[in-house]
């Protein structure tokens, strides 16, 4: 019966159901605000695994978190963007 | 092998201290030895809720920069056998303490006792570092309110950070009234955003306030609802497996029969 009023619209959406949107909303920024640090560390670990196959320019080097859609489309979920130029392969990797 | 558990909420007002004091007497009552440490330095609390204000003598402060030794600083509950409270400075800060001081405390405290609770301050700043320092275990505590869970998942997310896996979840002051009519975020909601495993739900309960005002824990208290949370959070501390109490029975004996005779409660 509930359903059926809110489905026409007659009935307000109630206010829990309102909480958890905002809540679901303020936390996916909430959790992907991390620390300029951690976004160091989490930098360097790449590159020192990177390097191990490839040269890269490490000054052009961009990593950030982002926010992306899941691959269901239906939610928002947190995303790291790493984009790293690369120079040339080392002979290890071939 | 002793336990040091971290009862934390990030946000201030949700049952830190409550929570540390029932389940500690509720642990002492089922035979264990326990030691409730309040690192709320400048705004110590866990010695009124407990009863003890007027024991205190030296304090953790004290024990950390050697004035004391540890067991001149330790006040024992008379009441319940094996429990005792460390309690915090009042006329100093948080950093009077350091993480490291807090491991070492802990750890001497392992020696002594079975659990080590640690009734974490509010916020995210040194108090957190500190109370979090010597932890094996932590106990986060929430309400059903954005403003509580936001600062929760924060809390979660910093716990986890520094390697204190598998926090529990304690949702406290749960209004099922409010749950029923859908203005209150329900358990399975609140589990739904944290995603964390749950310990236990104390209800809202008018008792805690009694209990609190005459610092005897309510989980002393048979009659309590709240009371009988916490007996119950308590026995899933010691790893038994508890059902989750049926919140409904809530109401009082004068709102059942206003029910019966189809008054609305007021």
């Amino acid at each position: 019966m509930m359903d059926l009023l809110k489905l026409l619209g007659l009935k307000k959406q109630s206010s829990k159901d309102v909480a958890k949107e905002r809540l679901k909303l303020v936390l996916i920024h909430d959790r992907s605000n991390v620390s300029p640090q951690f976004l160091e560390m989490v930098k360097s670990e790449i590159i020192k695994v990177i390097q191990n196959y490839m040269e890269i320019d490490e000054d052009s080097l961009d990593i950030q978190l982002t926010k992306t859609n899941s691959e269901d489309g239906e939610r928002v979920v947190p995303a790291l963007v790493a984009n790293i130029p690369i120079k040339g392969m080392k002979n290890a990797g071939r | 092998m002793s336990e040091v558990i971290v009862i934390t909420s990030g946000k201030g007002g949700v049952g830190k201290t409550t929570t540390t004091a029932n389940i500690g007497t509720g642990l002492a009552l089922l035979g264990k030895k326990v030691v409730l440490v309040d690192t709320d330095i400048g705004l110590r609390n866990l010695d009124v809720v407990m009863g003890l204000e007027n024991r205190i003598v030296y304090d953790l402060v004290d024990v950390v920069e050697g004035a004391c030794r540890l067991k001149q600083a330790l006040i024992k509950d008379k009441r319940y056998d094996g429990l005792y409270l460390l309690p915090a400075a009042q006329t100093r800060d948080k950093n009077a303490v350091t993480p490291a001081q807090m491991v070492k405390l802990c750890d001497e405290l392992r020696n002594e006792f079975d659990f080590i609770l640690i009734d974490c301050p509010a916020g995210i700043e040194q108090g957190f570092k500190n109370a979090i320092a010597g932890a094996d275990k932590s106990i986060v505590v929430t309400t059903p309110e954005v403003s509580a869970v936001r600062d929760a998942d924060r809390i979660i997310g910093l716990l986890e950070a520094n390697e204190i896996r598998n926090p529990k979840l304690l949702i406290n002051r749960v209004r099922q009234d409010m749950v029923k009519r859908g203005d209150m975020m329900s358990i399975d909601d609140i589990i739904d955003i944290l995603a964390i495993e749950l310990i236990g739900v104390v209800p809202d309960d008018e008792n805690i306030i009694i209990s609190t005002n005459r610092g005897e824990p309510a989980v002393t208290d048979q009659k309590s609802l709240a009371g009988q949370a916490y007996r119950n959070i308590t026995k899933r501390v010691l790893g038994e497996n508890v059902p989750l109490m049926d919140l409904n029975v809530s109401e009082g004996l004068l709102a059942k029969m206003k029910k019966l005779f189809g008054i609305k409660p007021a």
